[in-house]
């Protein structure tokens, strides 16, 4: 016996809310929800390019037993649900976690509902989005470059950044689009540990949600619109910008 | 990869033919622990009911019924939701109020009994955790009351805003905000009765929260809706509602201030 898959009612009543052509424009609102959603993503891809580097390169030239089970710490947020590394925070960065007794004692007062709050949070969470791409990229340029650079004498410092920095270039690249998007495209995290204030933890994709529990489903299309743009051309720039394999081999 | 497959479709008919008598109830988050105990006496009083129970926003469920969502029943906590939907078509009973909601003043690590709406301005006090008013019930009655106490102003910077209002008092309970303006449902639970006191915001500084549910068009049928929707009538089911410091609509409403 075959199933059928109950057929789409042909008259699916088209949204109340459907787009207004007329008046496409962003509220402010959302508008600052979204420059807030690119100033958090591009302050967290500049702290990971000089967090996430050394990890990478460590990962990448190690042996030690340690490789394991720093790759897969490393890794944890790739599969963690948002809603365990959120509570996790939360209660971290309250008043009487670790972390914010921490923050309370250096006099920066508690993280959550704050900016850096977020940027704290957001580097966590998209850690292996940095690490990974650059530890693949270092692991491809292997030992003989920097073998090489040793002969000439280069310590191991001037070796990294004359020879292995320029060398792992498009992973730089590719770590930080990665990075910088996938900060952006984060929500849970966020909801969690935000508490929804204009200009400093309501970014775009909580805006979204607060528009479609609002009912407000005209702007939630609008600004749901340039995210889904957004994402979809900076993931074509690094899919069809690839270094010409045939070069350099 | 078949066997997997037919596994799967095994279980799914299994499932779908075990439950006879189901029921999922959507509640206003307000309604955690009442509901959780309403439904803990509905279930011994109907053994082998299935009732499931969904918490969260008012605004969030009244927006999934009208795209479909199969919930039965939709508890809400402002009786506009389920009457917007009814005149949509979409529920098999009017909008029946069940209970007068209540705001107060809690904090964890402060004597909130003692606070009123001006001690918000304490300087001290730098964090205050309200649902969000753009659509949800008690975070509405929360910016009506600070506006008619003339505070919004002085008090917005400091509010830090939850999804739902157990959220608002996980915000205040986790002492991330140092008070909140929650449920008085919410706080007289024992998990947050225990850890510090309220103060019950008066009545006339917003308009009333009256909630009220509705059976959903999907559950026109379904015997065990129906009869979760008596239980609420029932003299136990009205005990526990009072119990959790809610006021019931056809009962004189007395301000137990203090």
């Amino acid at each position: 016996m075959v199933l059928r898959c109950p057929a789409k009612h042909p008259k699916t009543r088209r949204n109340e809310h459907a787009l207004n052509e007329r008046d496409m424009l962003l509220s402010d609102s959302d508008l600052l929800a979204l420059w807030l959603s690119f100033r958090l993503a591009g302050t967290v891809t500049l702290v990971l390019l000089l967090l996430g580097t050394p990890i990478a390169w460590w990962l990448a030239r190690t042996r030690g037993w340690w490789k394991g089970p720093i790759g897969a710490v490393v890794a944890l947020p790739l599969v963690l649900p948002p809603s365990v590394l959120g509570f996790y925070l939360l209660v971290a960065m309250g008043p009487n976690g670790p972390i914010g007794r921490l923050t309370q004692t250096l006099g920066l007062g508690l993280l959550p509902f704050t900016f850096w709050g977020l940027v704290a949070a957001s580097v966590f969470y998209s850690l292996p989005f940095m690490v990974q791409p650059l530890q693949t990229a270092f692991e491809a340029i292997g030992d003989r470059p920097l073998e090489v650079a040793a002969t000439l004498r280069a310590s191991p410092i001037d070796a990294f950044f004359t020879v292995a920095v320029p060398l792992a270039l498009p992973g730089f690249l590719t770590a930080s689009i990665l990075t910088f998007t996938h900060t952006v495209g984060e929500f849970g995290v966020v909801l969690m540990i935000g508490g929804n204030l204009a200009g400093i933890t309501r970014v775009a994709s909580v805006q979204i949600y607060d528009h479609v529990e609002a009912l407000e489903y005209t702007q939630a299309h609008r600004l749901a619109a340039v995210m889904l743009i957004f994402s979809f051309l900076v993931l074509l720039a690094v899919y069809a910008w690839r270094p010409n394999p045939k070069k350099g081999t | 990869m078949k066997g997997i497959f037919l596994v799967l479709c095994c279980l799914w008919l299994a499932e779908s033919a075990a439950q006879a008598e189901k029921v999922t109830i959507a509640a206003a988050a307000d309604l955690k622990f009442a509901m959780d105990e309403l439904v803990s006496d509905f279930k011994n009083a109907n053994p082998g009911a299935q009732v499931d129970v969904v918490y969260g926003s008012s605004g969030n469920f009244f927006g999934q019924i009208r795209q479909g969502a199969p919930y039965d029943l939709f508890f809400s906590a402002d009786i506009m939701y389920p009457q917007q939907l009814v005149t949509a078509g979409l529920a098999a009973s009017e909008a029946k109020p069940y209970a007068y909601g209540r705001i107060v003043l809690w904090s964890s690590n402060m004597d909130a009994s003692r606070m009123t709406l001006e001690s918000l301005t304490d300087p001290k006090i730098t964090r205050i955790a309200i649902a969000n008013p753009q659509h949800a019930p008690y975070g509405k009655r929360a910016q009506e009351a600070l506006q008619a106490a003339g505070l919004w102003d002085k008090i917005q910077p400091k509010l830090v805003y939850g999804e739902n209002i157990a959220q608002t008092a996980q915000f205040a309970e986790s002492g991330n905000a140092q008070v909140g303006i929650i449920a008085l449902s919410l706080a007289v639970n024992p998990e947050l009765a225990s850890k510090g006191g309220y103060w019950l915001i008066p009545e006339k500084l917003h308009h009333p929260l009256e909630q009220a549910y509705i059976i959903t068009k999907r559950a026109e049928n379904n015997a065990l809706a129906r009869r979760f929707a008596d239980f609420m009538d029932s003299k136990p089911a009205r005990t526990v509602m009072i119990k959790y410091g809610f006021a019931l609509p056809g009962e004189a409403s007395e301000d137990k201030t203090q």
